[in-house]
């Protein structure tokens, strides 16, 4: 149980989440591995919102977790959101083991921008490490530069840093030692 | 001291409560979730809570009428009441009702989330500034008097200073400047303070009545003395005699306290039996003593046993910077003594406090925010409830330079005769005249009791 699992949804960019596994590698140094895409969760789709109900994605990411990994990410590239909000970038069970994250209103082309590739892949990144931090049992931070932070928009997503601050940092390594993921050192 | 903010969420759909507290556990926040009003009332007598989430359409009890109840018993917890049909009627009575917002479901997530936060940063700013303002006060407190005026600051380290002594102290001030409270300051911050502190009223006792309250008197030694009584000097054995209204009080008495002070005996009415007292005594008076001296009605060795140290109290003109802070003590006071809530005077009453010559000082501004908090409406005193307690502005304030002699002398009565309740005999020997001639007086001058 030391790796960390993705799981892409039909539609998502086969090299973005390349990209996003060799950084979320580099950064909380755990092996991860991507799962073969699966179909685009129809059963969480809710015709009146034309937006899929993130809730039910978990669910369904949590009965499948590979009971190998220490954590399975989703990631889909269609609009999620829970009943009582318009849209969410991601959900997470904090402190359980699955998290999902949509790439849909990260793009620049969903406001009507040019797409911008690069930029995709930095807030995809920093929302995979906040959804992630999440089922560690990390909260949201009040400082600004931390991937805790709660954004609810891109342009929160673009102020803060793909990193921990210092103490969630150091509740997340905390996090990793409880599971003997990490040896003391 | 709470870690997290706690939010409760009552709303009858289970999916909106469990979405939006694992939203907002994510957030950090402590929450609490209800399914009904009646449930979410009864949590909050085992939960302290800093803001509702509560949705408008419930079975039983709806939001609106929820809302009403928690605002019985918890005016300031904000309520952000949420609703899957908003119309904006429905949206105005909420808000006119008391809700601190009103969202349609599903929320913004970056709207509810800075709304949340605002809320909280304003509670947080409000109960800081409730603690800074009860420690500002404390600051200027001494003991029951409050005040930021340098002359008041001065006498609170006097009385620090003098009130390890049993130096006697003469207290001046004009009527209502808490001159009692001086003197209960002094016997507080004295050796004596776990002693008895006896306050005597000199002007409300006839000779033969106060001769026998402060000297006590022996069974049989006067037509009514039944028993034998000890008067306020033994009562107060090693403890401090207050004795107000000094300057009233007859020559026969003034030479039975002068001998009391230079022996420190007393002798009961009707008595030969010399008894030691250790008593320490703070008078007080509104009159200029040194005038009565020169009158021939006050003794001069009195005058000066009784006043080794003087203090001076300021009217309550003299210290207008003391207003707002009294205002805000008497309502706390009033508030938990009427139970109601009242918050502040508005802005045009506390002008009006600031320019008014308050004759009666402290005493008539502790009257006027009594009837204030009594009368107020909402949670703010107005104009409306206090105005018609104040009187004009200049003609009682002690500056009588430009007063004619009749106006002085009607004035002076009409006080007289408010400090003692208009009772005539007790008025007419103050003002050394016989009750006929004060008839006369209150007639010619049309002088009326306002309180009957």
């Amino acid at each position: 149980m030391t790796h960390i699992c993705i799981q892409p949804y039909d539609g998502c960019k086969k090299d973005i989440v390349d990209e996003i596994a060799k950084r979320l590698m580099e950064t909380i140094k755990l092996p991860v591995k991507i799962l073969p895409p699966v179909e685009e969760p129809v059963y969480a789709f809710d015709p009146g919102r034309k937006q899929y109900y993130s809730t039910k994605i978990l669910r369904y990411i949590v009965n499948n977790h590979d009971s190998d990994a220490l954590r399975t990410i989703g990631i889909i590239n269609t609009d999620i959101f829970i009943p009582v909000l318009t849209y969410v970038f991601g959900e997470a069970q904090l402190n359980g083991r699955a998290a999902l994250v949509s790439s849909a209103r990260l793009k620049q082309e969903y406001y009507g921008l040019k797409p911008d590739r690069s930029l995709l892949a930095d807030r995809l990144f920093k929302e995979v490490m906040h959804e992630l931090g999440h089922t560690f049992g990390l909260t949201h931070c009040g400082i600004d530069s931390c991937v805790m932070t709660l954004s609810n928009s891109t342009a929160g997503i673009d102020r803060k840093t793909a990193n921990f601050c210092e103490n969630h940092r150091d509740e997340f390594m905390k996090k990793l030692r409880e599971l003997e993921i990490y040896d003391e050192k | 001291m709470k870690s997290k903010p706690c939010i409760m969420i009552v709303d009858d759909e289970e999916i909106v409560r469990t979405s939006l507290s694992s939203w907002l556990r994510e957030d950090g926040y402590e929450v609490l979730i209800e399914e009904s009003g009646k449930r979410a009332l009864e949590d909050l007598k085992n939960h302290d809570c800093d803001l509702m989430l509560v949705d408008l359409k419930m079975p039983e009890m709806d939001g609106l009428q929820l809302m009403k109840e928690v605002k019985k018993s918890l005016p300031d917890l904000p309520v952000i009441i949420m609703t899957a049909y908003a119309t904006v009627d429905t949206a105005v009575k909420a808000i006119k009702e008391g809700a601190y917002d009103y969202f349609m479901k599903p929320f913004d997530p970056e709207e509810i989330s800075l709304t949340i936060k605002k809320i909280l940063k304003q509670q947080r700013l409000e109960q800081e500034n409730i603690y800074l303002r009860k420690e500002l006060a404390k600051q200027f407190q001494f003991h029951q008097l409050y005040s930021k005026n340098k002359k008041m600051q001065e006498i609170f380290e006097l009385i620090k200073t003098v009130a390890k002594t049993d130096v006697t102290v003469l207290i001046h001030g004009e009527t209502g400047t808490g001159k009692e409270l001086i003197a209960r300051a002094l016997h507080a911050e004295s050796l004596r303070k776990d002693r008895p502190f006896m306050p005597v009223s000199c002007a409300s006792l006839t000779e033969t009545l106060l001769e026998s309250e402060l000297f006590g008197h022996e069974k049989g030694s006067f037509t009514g003395a039944t028993n034998a009584v000890k008067g306020v000097f033994e009562v107060a054995d090693k403890g401090t005699i207050f004795l107000d209204e000094i300057g009233d009080i007859s020559q026969k008495l003034q030479m039975d306290l002068l001998r009391v002070l230079e022996t420190k005996e007393i002798m009961r009415i009707g008595s030969t039996v010399p008894i030691p007292v250790d008593v320490r005594v703070i008078s007080a008076t509104n009159r200029d003593l040194k005038k009565s001296i020169e009158n021939n009605t006050f003794r001069e060795d009195l005058y000066y046993r009784l006043n080794v140290i003087t203090i001076d109290i300021p009217p309550l003109r003299e210290k207008p910077e003391d207003i707002p802070l009294l205002v805000e003590q008497l309502i706390e006071k009033f508030n938990v003594e009427t139970g109601k809530s009242v918050k502040k005077v508005n802005e045009d009453a506390l002008s009006m406090f600031m320019q008014y010559g308050w004759p009666g000082n402290i005493r008539e501004l502790k009257n006027v925010i009594e009837r204030g908090v009594v009368l107020a409406k909402s949670d703010i005193i107005t104009i409306n409830e206090i105005g018609p307690c104040l009187g004009k502005k200049t003609e009682d304030t002690g500056k009588t330079d430009t007063l004619s002699l009749e106006t002085m002398e009607r004035n002076h009565i009409a006080s007289v005769l408010k400090n003692n309740s208009w009772n005539i005999s007790v008025s007419a020997q103050i003002l050394g005249i016989d009750r006929t001639t004060l008839y006369n007086k209150i007639k010619k001058y049309n002088l009326e009791d306002n309180h009957k």
